[in-house]
């Protein structure tokens, strides 16, 4: 390619080594370049695709647990067929059933939206917008890969081990995942989870601290950190998030491999099971979640807040306007960095926590609900007399505003303690967080998809089969979890396999029925992006142009098909912040062109 | 099943077939016409079903409030003096952020249809506005303050000292039932060790019945409540975390093993009250489980009665000690004067002994009764 051509012409300029190394390698083999590969775009695409398989496999989950939830007293024996003596007389058994759930939020949670969002737009983002050949450490990029990929290969096998994987809730509060005679999900399969999860956080580690140092050092000339992207500033925070708070959660899983292996006690306390009565005592079961919470709260925006970016991004392109407020924009970032340290405990408010600290993180907690309004309220001016496109990304967009707005209102149910006390562990909060940073991170990762995959691939994905992949979306999330908070004011527990002996909670017959169906028929929309995606790498319309959304910032000054290096002359210098639309009567003026002098200022 | 299955997999199969060429053709047709054209076209759309989906989602949630809101909780009152509370406080909740909800999701569609691309209009640069910021931080902080106001007044309220005059009684939960203890005529519940827990002597709680004020502690299948009366409750678990979940009292408490919790309410109806005001002849309150503790946890069901005074001293008094139960030859030798099963208890001891002989205490004592 013309690229490499040049790059070996710079090369004897006398450029950065690595390009001078990728310069070497006319032909590279096809373990460097897509398996070890260290390019930050491959990387990308890897932690992309892998995050794919596992929301197909994490969705396929759910889709059965609704199954169960939706159709309680009927049976299904092509279920036996495939899963055994787990789904026996067609039944999904509820050893079966807990595992199902407890892996599917696992699932979702750490291996889709966290390593397949992170990984994949960090990845690709960070080199190109700031104007950057790579990653600080392509080398350590590509280990945070591996570890994922091997995280992966452990947690995919424990569904297949005979007692079956983790069963315990996606949280695995012991003693319940401490102990291998509570339930079957607590055995070998609860080792692997650990284990799992561990290379897990190594991997994020990895990521995380190139993101930092790539974003801090490797700017281009021009490129203060004012000028860079609202996806940049994101992923900024969420890797801050992620190195500060993952390491905890790490002990908190070696405290849990002690008590379960080598007779610890830190969780353990007063324990008679099966009839045996066990000799720790002193732990503190509160102690694991106070843990655990302490990454958990921070993951849900780790989560959120990279898709915020992708979303402003994409709003402004499309509105064809600046973001409205891009230093508030900053601003309530970082006081959602600083405020997701400072409220883990609000998942706490039953446990015997001392009121008067619950106190605290109540007042913190409906705190953040100040920076996420002034989110919204800026997008929503960001499209006030905008000029929209609706591209599939900008659908995703405001499906993602709309999202966060009904999931973030109910946050200020469960964040007063008061409230909490009677929705807690409720369909409310199925409802609730499936809404904030389910849905509305999913259609955040699509908006990035459908935006960037021409940067990723050169071609397009197909809109017509994108339009419909939006709507049936968007409806199918409302119509699932919007009667969830029904249930929940009914005082619906969550995570029940069966209601039908409860005087209190069976009137829903009829509607979990409807929530399966838009389940499943959600589930089968996704499955046919997933078509798009694969059918579009080989088949999709071409991309002919640099900039085909005529947006203003750096990754669309590469050529169609960056190589390794991404730009093949000198990296481009940057002259003005990243949302010059509509200024001055110009559709938009790129960051790379240098402010004139009869120019308007802001 | 299987061949309907399979015909239902072929009938998506085409379907999906159906879609992706149509989806297809569009591309084709669209690089035919111009990209300009198409997108023209795919605004028009797409701007006119964002308005559609505004009208028709608004109209849809009224109507899920119609079939849904009269099997809420929310239908009826709260059964105890917390949970009206708690219910003010979710109905002033739900006022704020559902105007909040309304106005923001009308903006964004709104919005999204009326300013949708044309070739009439040009974006106007607006890139921040001081003052419009400083207002929609300061409303919503003003919003939240009144919420965490009204949050913690209330909170304090419920977490604060239970009145002198409440009842207690202790909740204990394991894998997958409630077991529940009354403190007897001396008030006072007795020592428990967890290493005496052994159902096969009859003491499924871990009494210790060196603790004299063991010996009067009842040990009942279900749990009698006296309306408005307080009730602390002492929530113990034997091996994973349970949750005692109470909906129609509006509380809720996790129970950790060596951790002992508590809490406590008032219940303002009696269940037979309650069964007239919810229009259900059915109607029990239920003891939910609500941390996940295993595979049985759907089914960790308890029952608690809410009676008037008189209806629980009668039902008390049928109540026999767990100490009788267990120690049926020590009774009246080893604490000759102390506090020894009142009443209806007096019944032959030896008799009890062979009832409950490898059964749990709770079921031989109901079904005695």
């Amino acid at each position: 390619m013309s690229n490499e051509a040049i790059i070996q012409v710079e090369h004897g300029a006398g450029q950065e080594i690595h390009e001078l190394h990728e310069g070497h390698h006319h032909h590279q083999s096809f373990i460097t370049k897509y398996v070890f590969s260290q390019d930050h775009k491959m990387i990308a695409k890897q932690f992309l695709i892998t995050g794919m398989i596992w929301a197909i496999i994490g969705g396929l989950m759910s889709v059965l647990f609704r199954i169960q939830l939706g159709y309680p007293d009927a049976s299904f024996p092509i279920l036996e067929d495939i899963f055994g003596h787990w789904a026996k007389g067609g039944k999904i058994q509820p050893e079966f059933y807990y595992a199902l759930i407890t892996m599917h939020g696992t699932i979702l949670v750490f291996f889709v939206l966290t390593a397949g969002l992170s990984g994949t737009f960090a990845n690709l983002l960070i080199p190109l917008q700031i104007g950057a050949r790579d990653m600080a450490s392509p080398m350590l990029n590509m280990l945070s890969y591996w570890f994922f990929f091997s995280a992966s290969m452990v947690l995919f096998s424990s569904l297949f081990v005979q007692t079956g994987p983790a069963a315990g809730g996606w949280t695995v509060y012991p003693p319940l995942s401490a102990l291998g005679d509570a339930s079957q999900g607590s055995k070998i399969g609860m080792d692997l989870w650990l284990v799992a999860l561990a290379l897990f956080v190594i991997s994020t580690l990895l990521g995380g601290l190139n993101y930092v140092s790539t974003i801090l050092n490797m700017r281009t000339k021009g490129m203060s950190m004012t000028r860079m992207p609202l996806t940049i500033w994101a992923i900024l925070f969420t890797a801050i998030l992620g190195i500060l708070s993952f390491p905890v959660l790490f002990s908190g899983f070696i405290l849990l491999l002690f008590d379960r292996h080598l007779g610890t006690s830190f969780y353990l306390s007063d324990i008679v099971i099966g009839g045996k009565v066990l000799p720790n005592e002193g732990g503190s079961a509160i102690l694991y979640q106070h843990l655990f919470w302490f990454l958990g709260h921070p993951e849900v925006y780790i989560i959120i807040l990279p898709t915020m970016g992708l979303v402003s991004e994409v709003m402004s392109v499309n509105a064809r306007k600046p973001i409205f407020g891009y230093m508030a924009m900053v601003g309530s970032l970082f006081a959602i960095t600083v405020l997701a340290f400072l409220v883990w405990a609000h998942h706490m408010f039953v446990t015997g926590l001392n009121p008067f600290l619950g106190s605290f993180f109540v007042l913190l907690t409906l705190l953040i609900a100040v920076p996420s309004a002034i989110k919204v309220f800026n997008w929503l001016t960001t499209l006030w007399r905008g000029n929209i496109q609706f591209t599939t990304a900008m659908l995703f967009a405001i499906g993602f505003v709309s999202m966060f707005i009904s999931g973030g209102l109910t946050g200020i149910f469960l964040g007063n303690s008061t409230l909490d006390m009677h929705l807690h562990d409720t369909y409310f909060v199925i409802a609730h967080f499936h809404i904030v940073m389910g849905i509305s991170a999913f259609l955040g990762m699509f908006a990035g998809i459908y935006h960037w995959f021409p940067k990723m691939f050169g071609r397009y994905l197909n809109s017509t089969l994108g339009n419909l992949h939006f709507w049936i979306t968007l409806v199918c999330a409302y119509i699932i979890f919007w009667p969830m908070h029904y249930e929940g004011f009914a005082g619906m527990p969550r995570r029940y396999y069966d209601y039908s002996s409860w005087e209190s909670f069976k009137d829903f017959v009829e509607l979990n029925k409807v929530i399966s169906f838009a389940a499943i028929l959600s589930f089968a929309a996704q499955l046919m992006f997933v078509f798009n995606f694969f059918y579009s790498i080989f088949y999709g319309r071409k991309v002919t142009t640099m900039n085909p959304w005529h947006s203003s910032t750096l990754e669309w000054t590469t050529p169609i098909n960056p190589g390794h290096g991404n730009w093949p002359g000198e990296i481009p210098e940057v002259h003005r912040w990243p949302y010059d639309y509509g200024k001055d009567g110009k559709d938009f003026i790129a960051q790379t062109t240098p402010v004139d002098e009869s120019e308007s200022k802001h | 099943m299987t061949t309907s299955g399979y015909l239902i997999i072929v009938i998506l199969g085409l379907l999906f077939l159906v879609i992706f060429q149509i989806a297809k053709a569009s591309e084709y047709v669209s690089v035919l016409k111009g990209e300009k054209k198409a997108m023209e076209q795919n605004n028009r759309i797409n701007g006119f079903l964002m308005v559609v989906f505004l009208v028709v989602g608004l109209a849809a949630a009224w109507w899920c409030n119609e079939l849904l809101y009269k099997k809420t909780l929310l239908a009826f009152p709260a059964a105890s003096e917390h949970g009206q509370k708690i219910d003010t406080m979710l109905w002033i909740t739900l006022g704020i952020t559902g105007f909040v909800f309304v106005v923001t999701q009308i903006l964004l569609f709104w919005f999204a249809y009326r300013y949708q691309a044309s070739e009439k209009r040009t974006a106007y640069y607006y890139p921040h506005n001081n003052n419009l910021e400083v207002l929609w931080t300061a409303v919503p902080a003003i919003a939240l303050t009144v919420l965490v106001g009204f949050g913690l007044y209330y909170w304090f309220k419920i977490t604060g000292e239970p009145p002198k005059d409440a009842m207690e009684v202790e909740v204990t939960g394991h894998q997958f039932a409630w077991e529940y203890r009354y403190p007897g005529k001396d008030g006072v519940l007795g020592r428990i060790n967890y290493k005496l827990i052994d159902a096969a002597k009859n003491n499924p709680l871990g009494q210790d019945w060196n603790d004299a004020a063991n010996q009067d502690d009842l040990h009942p299948s279900e749990l009698h409540l006296v309306v408005n009366k307080p009730v602390r409750l002492v929530i113990r678990s034997q091996d994973v975390i349970h949750d005692v979940g109470l909906p129609h009292f509006r509380m809720k408490m996790d129970a950790v093993p060596g951790i002992p919790t508590t809490m406590w309410f008032t219940p303002k109806y009696t269940t037979q009250e309650m069964k007239e005001i919810t229009k259900n002849p059915n109607f029990v309150y239920e003891i939910a489980c609500d941390q996940l503790c295993g595979n049985g946890h759907f089914g960790m069901r308890g029952v608690i009665v809410v009676e008037s005074q008189a209806d629980y001293d009668k039902w008390i008094a049928t109540q026999k000690s767990q100490y009788a139960t267990a120690n049926p030859n020590l009774l009246p030798a080893a604490n000759p004067g102390t506090a020894v099963a009142p009443g209806a208890d007096n019944k032959p001891l030896a008799n009890q002994v062979q009832e409950s002989a490898g059964k749990p205490v709770a079921q031989s004592l109901s079904s005695h009764k």
